[in-house]
């Protein structure tokens, strides 16, 4: 396969993932502000922190507010990581890796791209807004579902998968991030109606709240969130899960290559040193400090996939 | 009045239409109306879209499609073919004639000047024969009908003819609206196309490929106005699209970056022009292109379709020596008519054109696409006499043809069947051992009334073309 392809395919997919994560990530802060009544916009803040574009937004905004924010995150050209740019640099990376994909695939991409330039032409009303959030995820869900259905598990999937779960570890790592002292032990047994808010937030944007409580009930805390969405290998967004699948992804591609190429030795390294303890260690370790650990090792074995695959000259 | 392929000159229905146009009187034009629709939704979902250079707000259209099939005889499509062939081996060994010994410039058959002092002559393809000596790989001859039996060759395409998706994507598309037509009509298939353009490509490998020769299509990148067909194209064959970047000279050969490490290939199929091929060897400013490729390809390293330098066969200039060109090369007559073609860089034939402006079709000798012609009859006052200026100032860059009158096939339109002209583009391609033509090919058609010009940059639509079997 073509480095070229390669790199296609696994931004492809990063940016199908990063349209769905910042679509979620909208309805997350919708509903904060709906449920609240004394939250007013700042709910928003934490928002645009976890899409990774608060700063940018303040270079264009004054001032904070929630019409402006949704609309940047939704439909802002220059956001790079809005729904609408994100779905865009998806189909324009499935054009120019065509040859690779199956018609079905390529079918479902250019659909759900049609659609979002359509249904984002305008502003998007509050009253609109959850169906358009949820056509949105339709769509991309449906490229899901044609990758999963149509594709050969060769490595134009290995690619797919890998762009697909990094892009998704390091949304999960940056929820985090903004949110992690909602997460750090207290002195209390039993957390204020804030944290409760709080904790629903973080599970909601990374579609968990149904999972977690399946798993745990309704009585458990912070610690347990912080063990789902780190270490648990069957949450399909937790880091652990996700570590887990690039390893795989990567192993799949050795037979091919002459020598294991240092990405496979950094995912091993990455999933053995950080995610094989439990959740007492990581508090031992620092909370804030483990996430930002794994964002900077999610960013350094992204760019050696990079260069282990030749996407570039 | 021009002749109507379906309804003739008398009104009466044209044998191939027969059939065709009995369905058409029992269907309701609601439910056609509804599956025109649905084709054009078809089309947009499949993303057969193309880039009309300089405008920015439509980066990506559609070629209108119209469901009215073009149809063609087979006793028609056999003439033609033969034709077609004809033509085709005369412009290869015309090709290497014209860059090895130059026998027709010695026979007094084209002036020197006409080839040497031509822009689309290439110096460094003097004296290199490419592998298996085939010069046009992929040729997209432009025929146009005046009668019942009058077929000419507009242009003979032969750089890098597009197009061909739009032959498969329309059949495919009518085969899936309408399958009851084809259990009525016999059509000749055109879907091995893919497959025959590949196994052609190979076939005309450098001798030293080892075993199952790699092909590969070269893209000037998703911006181009026809990377949909590259990829398409790429996609059918199972071959590798590349871009320039993706390639390096190594060893002697030219190789693609692939996620194991550098790959060589032996046969390009490129879609970037002669000059953006080779930075050191043409354009120093190209970025589409593999620096010494060039220097590859003169020694046999890589076979490269269509061969560079051959621009010089399709310039509108040596169009017009066409029916010597073939008398010359294959010692038979032209079966295919060339339209009359005046050189406005010999001077009666410029007084002639000047006086008569206002009939005549006036042509820039290294134009295509439709951009930057005149169609004197149907031009303003203001174009005529624009046009006059620039022919005086710059002759030699321009010809002239008489206005055709081109035969028309009707379009379903609000009014029903309504008659638009048309031209068509069959699909040949060239190795060592045979010529294809595959029996359809690529029908354009002017959708306002009464314009002659079919080209798709220029508002122009597409029909499916039958081949019916006997």
């Amino acid at each position: 396969m073509l480095g070229k392809t390669a790199n296609g395919l696994f931004w492809m997919y990063r940016y199908l993932e990063r349209a769905e994560n910042t679509a979620r990530l909208i309805e997350t802060g919708q509903r904060i502000a709906l449920t609240r009544l004394d939250a007013g916009d700042s709910e928003w803040r934490p928002v645009l922190q976890s899409a990774g574009s608060l700063d940018q937004f303040g270079l264009r905004h004054d001032e904070l507010h929630k019409d402006a924010a949704i609309d940047w995150l939704l439909r802002d050209r220059t956001n790079p990581s809005s729904v609408l740019s994100s779905i865009e640099a998806a189909r324009q990376n499935a054009r120019l890796v065509r040859t690779a994909l199956t018609h079905e695939v390529w079918e479902a991409t250019n659909s759900a791209y049609m659609q979002a330039r359509d249904i984002l032409a305008r502003k998007v009303g509050e009253r609109d807004l959850p169906s358009v959030l949820g056509t949105l995820r339709q769509r991309t869900s449906l490229v899901r579902g044609m990758t999963h259905g149509t594709m050969l598990r060769n490595e134009i999937y290995n690619f797919a998968r890998m762009g697909t779960f990094l892009e998704r570890a390091d949304n999960t790592a940056r929820i985090l991030d903004v949110k992690y002292y909602v997460l750090l032990p207290s002195a209390k047994a039993v957390g204020t109606s804030l944290d409760n808010v709080q904790w629903e937030t973080i599970l909601r944007s990374v579609s968990a709240r149904g999972g977690f409580r399946m798993e745990y009930g309704a009585a458990a805390g912070p610690r347990e969130i912080a063990s789902f969405l780190i270490l648990d290998r069957r949450m399909p967004r937790s880091l652990a899960f996700c570590v887990r699948k690039i390893r795989e992804q990567l192993a799949h591609l050795a037979p091919g290559h002459r020598k294991p190429g240092k990405a496979q030795g950094k995912v091993a390294h990455l999933e053995h040193a950080y995610l094989t303890y439990d959740i007492d260690a990581v508090f031992d370790y620092g909370l804030h400090e483990f996430v930002q650990k794994m964002l900077d090792l999610l960013s350094d074995l992204s760019a050696q996939i990079e260069a282990d695959f030749r996407f570039y000259e | 009045m021009n002749f109507d392929e379906m309804w003739g000159g008398d009104d009466r229905i044209r044998r191939p239409y027969q059939k065709f146009h009995d369905w058409f009187d029992t269907e309701e034009p609601a439910r056609l109306r509804a599956k025109q629709r649905e084709a054009e939704e078809l089309f947009r979902l499949t993303g057969i879209t193309f880039n009309v250079y300089g405008r920015a707000e439509a980066e990506e259209r559609l070629i209108p499609f119209d469901i009215v099939p073009r149809i063609i005889s087979d006793r028609e499509w056999n003439r033609l073919t033969k034709g077609i062939e004809q033509r085709v081996r005369a412009i290869n060994a015309f090709l290497h004639d014209v860059y090895h010994r130059q026998e027709i410039i010695k026979a007094g058959r084209i002036p020197k000047d006409m080839i040497s002092r031509n822009a689309a002559f290439e110096p460094k393809m003097i004296g290199v024969t490419p592998p298996g000596g085939v010069y046009t790989h992929i040729v997209g001859v432009d025929l146009v009908r005046t009668g019942p039996d009058d077929f000419y060759v507009l242009e003979d395409n032969v750089r890098t003819p597009s197009g061909v998706s739009y032959m498969l994507e329309n059949r495919e598309t009518m085969l899936q609206m309408f399958p009851e037509l084809f259990a009525r009509n016999k059509v000749k298939g055109v879907q091995g196309y893919p497959t025959d353009l590949r196994r052609s490509l190979a076939d005309c490998a450098p001798s030293g490929a080892a075993g199952s020769p790699v092909v590969a299509v070269l893209t000037p990148g998703i911006y181009n106005s026809a990377y949909y067909e590259h990829a398409f194209l790429a996609d059918q064959m199972g071959v590798e699209l590349v871009e320039g970047h993706d390639l390096r000279v190594m060893g002697g050969r030219v190789a693609m970056r692939t996620t194991q490490g550098y790959k060589p290939i032996d046969v390009l199929y490129r879609r970037v022009d002669d000059e953006f091929l080779d930075p050191l060897n043409f354009n120093p400013d190209s970025q589409l292109g593999v620096p010494g490729i060039m220097d590859v390809y003169r020694a046999g390293g890589i076979t490269i379709a269509n061969a560079p330098g051959t621009g010089i066969a399709d310039d509108k200039a040596i169009y017009s020596y066409m029916p010597e060109i073939v008398e010359f090369y294959t010692g038979e007559r032209p079966i295919l008519q060339n339209v009359q073609t005046w050189r406005c860089s010999d001077p009666d034939s410029l007084a002639y054109v000047l006086d008569n402006l206002a009939d005549l079709v006036v042509k820039e000798v290294h134009g295509s696409g439709g951009y930057g012609m005149l169609i004197g009859p149907t031009a303003t006052k203001r174009d005529l006499a624009a046009f006059r200026r620039k022919l005086q100032a710059r002759p030699g860059h321009y010809i002239a043809q008489p206005t055709l009158s081109l035969s028309t096939v009707p379009i379903f339109s609000k009014q029903g069947l309504t008659p638009r002209h048309v031209d068509l583009r069959p699909f040949v391609l060239v190795s060592p051992n045979r010529i294809t033509v595959t029996p359809g090919g690529l029908t354009r058609v002017a959708l306002q009334k009464g314009s002659l010009v079919v080209n798709s940059s220029q508002g122009g639509g597409t029909k499916d073309t039958w081949v019916l079997e006997d």
